[in-house]
């Protein structure tokens, strides 16, 4: 049997694994009555759910034809995420000056047009900028330099 | 009279000065932000959260709508300009508009959107200030098993109006509802599926979700793409309509303005699908359908006045019966909540000038809007000329600071990081998450109005069907359902969104 059409294929993995994970993961909790319902009811009728609709897909993506999913470079995704995590990591003990700016300078990779000098100067004007509008303006406790 | 009088009420909260203020600045950032390519105002919206927190609920609340619709005025501005939405309920705008605009008819194009989401802006105002009431009212009949029935429409509208696949729309909506089962249970106090993190123990947050789902790995999408905008260089002059124009724009706008004013009522409706909808139906009426596609201005003025109606009036369900009906909705209910409100017709009744502000606010931020656009339009197409390797890197930037800021967690940034997968993987699968998004905010209330029902009728879910409004409710559902399920209406819904 082949697989037809590999982004429904997918898809319907993507929901079985949620799924089952909500059924692993939500194994310890009572499930009571339909009159008293447990904290474990809800979960357990959602999980199922989501498997049964995972299995219609699949098994749908074995007999309809469609297209597969579009290949794009990883680069924007990987750069994103990482850019992301460097703010989350940085910003409570570098500060939000030095947080935007790696996030900028980081974040910046992901498009191979971005000029070395341009995104220099985009990173300590976007710092400068955050830190006017979101500490000074709005002040919001943000702490601005390395602890 | 009690409309007039209620409208007076709220005239005279959000006529204040900084008010006033306050809604000029919400309606230009957002046309600001609307106005990026490939920055939606869900995400405009998630963004720009933090700077509300320091305000006092009115005066947020004001400048929170103010920031959407001025996104989606902006995110017109884009369509026209460039042929590339700002965001999906101006896909449709930019069919004619582009088309007029190459024609050097770039002025009027933009008149008529701004014109039409006025007049749109206006009727819709008054809808609310009518129907919002009586629907109120009709909400203290409510209890558990009515308002489960309600949300169980909802989500089942979601589906059916959801674009792509209905099968994988069920499918993102009960994802959505699992991952609002993560945190404390509030009936029996049981902490589920946090993995034991204590910073999971009140959910997953819903600015981390919209931003990683809609903001984040939209740029990402957008970054795989080659960049090729053409900005017309002719600059925009001749702002004005000719009156033969408007002639034939106002049908137009006013049957776009009753189409989204329906739409935007119902749950998982709202802006997108009205924009659409106000397209097929000026194409189908016109005795020339051919001028479509290419410059016609009932092409432009419908679908932006159904898209600024039925964001206004999908307004109604969320002040009414507190139940968002669309992504953004769940979004302005998140900022509520924060602010100690909790949506619904009690606001309504014990704090009268809250919702009269926030009705009378929307009018006064589609009068800005018309005033303060039109002139403004060089700015936004400088705005439009900035590279999109020098905007994408504040974006994310301020995405960043709209997450961390909302509970000074850094742990809330690495989730988004997290829920960005998820969400990039739901693009490439072609997974819709709007209804993954409503699914989320609806999944505590619906699980509680489930049980409270079913301690009521002691497990017998015919309590469903035994009360009458619940069952009305419920058979609208079901008629939903088997719209789906016939193969006619399928090809026609089909149809639809192909085209």
């Amino acid at each position: 049997m082949a697989i037809r059409n590999l982004k429904d294929f997918l898809s319907g993995a993507m929901f079985i694994t949620f799924g089952a994970l909500g059924l692993w993961f939500g194994r310890g909790y009572t499930v009571g009555t339909t009159f008293q319902m447990g904290p474990g009811y809800f979960p357990l009728v959602l999980s199922i759910g989501l498997i049964a609709i995972g299995l219609i897909v699949v098994v749908r993506s074995l007999a309809q034809t469609g297209d597969a999913p579009e290949r794009g470079s990883l680069r924007p995704l990987a750069v994103v995420l990482c850019a992301v995590t460097a703010f989350g990591l940085l910003v409570e003990f570098a500060g939000l000056i030095a947080a935007v700016a790696v996030t900028v300078l980081v974040g910046g990779l992901a498009s191979l047009e971005s000029r070395r000098l341009e995104l220099a100067i985009l990173a300590v004007g976007t710092a400068v900028f955050c830190a006017a509008l979101f500490v000074y303006g709005l002040g919001l406790p943000i702490p601005l330099w390395p602890r | 009279m009690e409309v007039l009088n209620n409208l007076g009420t709220g005239f005279s909260a959000a006529l204040t000065l900084s008010d006033l203020g306050f809604c000029l600045l919400g309606v230009l950032l957002g046309t600001l932000v609307g106005v990026l390519p490939g920055v939606g105002p869900l995400a405009t919206i998630a963004m720009l959260l933090p700077i509300t927190f320091g305000l006092d609920p009115l005066p947020a609340l004001i400048m929170l709508s103010g920031i959407y619709y001025g996104s989606q005025y902006g995110g017109s501005t884009t369509a026209i300009l460039v042929n590339m939405p700002g965001e999906s309920s101006s896909v449709v705008t930019c069919i004619d508009g582009y088309q007029m605009a190459r024609q050097g008819r770039a002025g009027p194009a933009l008149a008529v959107a701004a014109i039409g989401s006025f007049i749109a802006g206006c009727i819709a105002t008054l809808a609310i200030a009518v129907f919002g009431p009586v629907l109120a009212a009709f909400s203290q009949r409510f209890s558990a098993p009515e308002y489960f029935s309600l949300m169980l429409f909802g989500l089942i509208s979601a589906v059916v109006l959801a674009r792509g696949s209905v099968i994988k729309a069920v499918g993102m909506i009960l994802l959505g509802l699992l991952l609002g089962q993560i945190g404390t249970d509030i009936s029996s106090g049981v902490v589920r599926y946090t993995m034991g993190v204590p910073e999971l123990s009140d959910g997953i947050g819903f600015v981390p979700l919209a931003l990683g789902l809609f903001g984040l790995s939209e740029i990402i999408a957008n970054l795989e793409k080659p960049a090729r905008r053409s900005i017309l260089s002719t600059s925009v002059s001749g702002l004005w309509l000719r009156w033969v124009e408007f002639k034939s724009a106002l049908p137009a706008i006013l049957r776009g303005t009753a189409l989204g004013s329906v739409l935007g009522i119902l749950p998982g409706g709202g802006a997108v699908l009205s924009a659409f909808a106000a397209y097929t139906l000026e194409k189908k009426l016109a005795k020339d359908p051919s001028r479509f596609g290419r410059g016609a201005i009932e092409g432009v003025a419908a679908p932006e006045a159904a898209n600024n109606a039925g964001s206004q009036t999908s307004f109604i369900p969320l002040l009414t019966l507190g139940i968002p009906s669309n992504a953004i909705m769940a979004l302005m209910m998140g900022a509520m909540m924060i602010q100690g409100i909790a949506p619904g017709a009690r606001v309504m009744e014990a704090r009268p000038e809250l919702f009269w502000g926030l009705v009378a606010s929307m009018w006064i931020g589609n009068l800005l809007l018309l005033i303060i656009n039109l002139p403004l339009i060089g700015v936004w197409v400088w705005v439009l000329r900035i590279p999109y390797r020098l905007l994408f890197p504040a974006v994310i930037v301020f995405c960043c600071i709209g997450v961390y800021s909302l509970n000074n967690s850094a742990f809330e940034v690495l989730l988004t990081v997290m829920l960005t997968l998820l969400g990039y993987a739901c693009l490439k699968l072609d997974c819709e998450p709007a209804p993954l998004l409503l699914g989320f905010v609806l999944g505590g209330p619906l699980e509680e109005n489930l049980r409270r029902a079913m301690l009521f009728s002691k497990g017998d879910p015919i309590i469903f069907v035994e009360r009458p409004i619940s069952a009305v409710i419920l058979a609208f559902a079901a008629l939903l359902l088997l719209m789906v399920i016939l193969p006619a209406v399928r090809r026609g819904r089909e149809r639809a969104f192909v085209e």
